[in-house]
């Protein structure tokens, strides 16, 4: 016993200069990858600001000898694809998430419902698809035949509008309310239409909030379908746009009139454009985080 | 049809033995709520399977999936060429380096977390690594221009300042399985650490304090309390991660190397090879055989992978 407590009292004085050390290093290891993760961002703004003079004479620098706002005003310059982008961009997201998400909580309602018999069937159904895929040529081929190429169409329909594993995410949260709430809504006299979207939807929030973020990311940054579907640049979307901006820029440098010709703002007009590209996601950032988190650990956890 | 007849609002009991037509008519709204959701699956994956027969034909835009036969020529040409090795080997060198140092990583940052007390120098700064997550890769991949660049790049210019020589990355493979490491760890370890952190949010706190009575150091407690408890989280992980082994980040690979064929030795990926092949090189038979002998492959993995999880870890299989 008292070899225990000397032991014990040891160890007690041990852990606490070894512990303010390993807390120190702690908040160092994880303050310097945080930084890590900002830091790259923060170039970027800073070169979206800086005269082009500056940055082939110096290069990329967080402290830039000149400032100079003419990637933006070029950006909104009536010469500029990057407004139309824009417009295409959000209409396909806005559109195709909200589509994905009604069909995705359609799906996942029924198959977690236990009325429907075929739900085991129609999972496996479901789930094949996960777990085999064709592949790009017959995907491609499929989107070309049913009209999804070259219009707005093809951003939106091929991959992005339903996944199967979104609506085993729903599956799973409807699961979880207990079947009580349907039967005694069904003996209150509730429709069938009533129960899905007037007591289930609203009870299915939290994990509507995770699919639709999970769906707008995936329209937002996807440039897949644009870049396999889209030839006219009308709708090429905003990531498409950056992904080709090199031969963009050099068209604006050959319509440009003047000044620009002889000294146009190409890498600022690149970190310009990554700006405004990441402008929604740095506003939605608080409410896409608390979501995202909170889905995750449905999604991956509870499972 | 004519089972449409019966009455929509049957017994209970007697639903047992209502045909097919029958279930779907009593359930009609709930079918109907699933039916975009079939059809899309139906068009975009049970459709394509027909496509499949591209990979033994000599394809012909005009006669589509009923071009001629060749057998398996594609799949001779596919493997006889450097490429199959070339591009297999990437794949899995990739996937198997992400997977084992970003396990590593996130479970670490996650351990990490887990022992800040400070609740607002948490959030900011899980807020901080979870940024690079929901960011393309296509501004990634000028982000990493700026900062690995021959002539104004970050990194060359510190070089250049410091008396060194520049080195122009884009022309050297040899640096791009760390490079693109790093960009891999980078973009997702503030994004998978959330899980193993959930995970070990989970652990009962009476474990922690127990041990701490008992004298146990920081470091006896996550090797004997966190480490254990968070092990089948990490399997389970790791497991459905390797059922995708045998697919490349066509977004992450496409947008950084682009058409660069100096890094393509060690950069092309299977998915970028499928694309090039139908794409570049306009040839979506050998393109449909090089992504059947991937879906194949692929399906295998997956499939094995999934069915260990639900063998050994029934809670967290997903289907």
């Amino acid at each position: 016993m008292t070899r225990e407590s000397i032991t014990n009292a040891k160890n007690k004085i041990n852990r606490g200069t070894a512990d303010k050390i390993q807390q120190v290093i702690i908040y160092i290891v994880v303050t310097l990858f945080a930084l890590a993760c900002i830091v790259p961002f923060i170039l970027v703004i800073i070169v979206s600001f800086t005269h082009e003079k500056s940055v082939t004479l110096n290069g990329y620098s967080f402290f830039p000898e000149q400032w100079s706002t003419a990637a933006y005003q070029l950006l909104f310059s009536s010469r500029s694809a990057v407004p139309q982008a824009y417009k295409i961009t959000t209409i396909s997201t806005v559109v195709g998430t909200l589509t994905a998400t009604l069909i995705t909580f359609g799906a996942g309602y029924t198959l977690a419902n236990k009325q429907c018999r075929y739900r085991n069937g129609l999972s496996l159904y479901f789930y094949i698809t996960m777990v085999f895929s064709a592949g790009l040529v017959p995907w491609y081929m499929i989107s070309k035949a049913i009209g999804a190429y070259d219009n707005i169409w093809a951003l939106i329909v091929p991959s992005l509008l339903f996944s199967p594993f979104n609506m085993f995410l729903v599956r799973n949260f409807v699961r979880g309310i207990p079947d009580e709430l349907n039967e005694s809504a069904r003996i209150d006299g509730a429709g069938e239409v009533r129960i899905a979207f007037a007591i289930y939807l609203p009870l299915c929030m939290p994990v509507i909030a995770t699919v639709a973020l999970f769906y707008a990311i995936g329209y937002w940054n996807n440039y897949f379908n644009a870049v396999m579907l889209i030839d006219n640049k009308e709708y090429f979307s905003l990531q498409m746009l950056l992904f080709k901006i090199q031969s963009e820029i050099t068209e604006m440098q050959r319509v440009a009139q003047g000044a620009m010709r002889s000294n146009p703002p190409k890498e600022s007009f690149k970190m310009a454009t990554s700006v405004i590209t990441m402008g929604p996601i740095i506003l939605l950032y608080p409410f896409l985080q608390k979501y995202f988190v909170k889905g995750m650990v449905v999604g991956a956890v509870k499972g | 049809m004519s089972t449409l007849e019966q009455p929509a609002a049957a017994p209970q009991k007697l639903r047992k033995k209502k045909g097919f037509f029958g279930e779907i008519w009593t359930n009609k709204f709930l079918y109907l709520l699933a039916m975009p959701a079939i059809v899309y699956t139906f068009i975009y994956c049970y459709m394509s399977l027909p496509y499949i027969a591209i990979a033994f034909e000599k394809f012909n835009y005009k006669t589509g999936i009923f071009s001629e036969f060749v057998g398996l020529q594609n799949f001779e040409h596919f493997f006889a060429s450097s490429w199959a090795w070339t591009v297999t080997r990437n794949t899995l060198v990739i996937n198997i380096l992400f997977l084992i140092v970003g396990t590593v990583c996130a479970v670490l940052l996650a351990i990490v977390l887990n022992e800040i007390r400070a609740k607002k120098f948490l959030k900011v700064s899980q807020s901080t690594m979870l940024f690079p997550y929901f960011i393309s890769w296509v501004i990634v991949s000028y982000m990493l221009q700026g900062i690995l660049g021959t002539d104004n790049g970050f990194i060359n210019n510190m070089m250049a300042a410091g008396g060194g020589d520049r080195i122009s990355f884009y022309q050297q493979p040899g640096y791009w399985y760390p490079i693109l490491l790093i960009l891999h760890i980078w973009k997702t370890t503030g994004y998978s650490a959330i899980i193993y952190l959930a995970a070990i949010t989970g652990i009962d706190e009476g474990l922690y304090e127990a041990a701490y009575i008992d004298g146990a150091t920081r470091m006896k407690r996550i090797r004997y309390i966190t480490m254990p408890l968070l092990m089948p989280t990490i399997c389970i992980m790791t497991l459905m991660s390797i059922g995708r082994i045998f697919y490349g980040d066509f977004g992450m690979f496409y947008a950084i190397i682009r058409d660069n064929s100096s890094l393509m030795p060690i950069a092309e990926v299977i998915d970028t090879y499928v694309y090039r092949t139908f794409k570049n090189t306009g040839n979506p038979s050998l393109s449909m055989a090089v992504g059947l002998y991937q879906s194949v492959v692929g399906f295998i993995l997956v499939f094995t992978s999934n069915t260990l999880v639900k063998k050994f870890f029934p809670e967290g299989a997903l289907f």
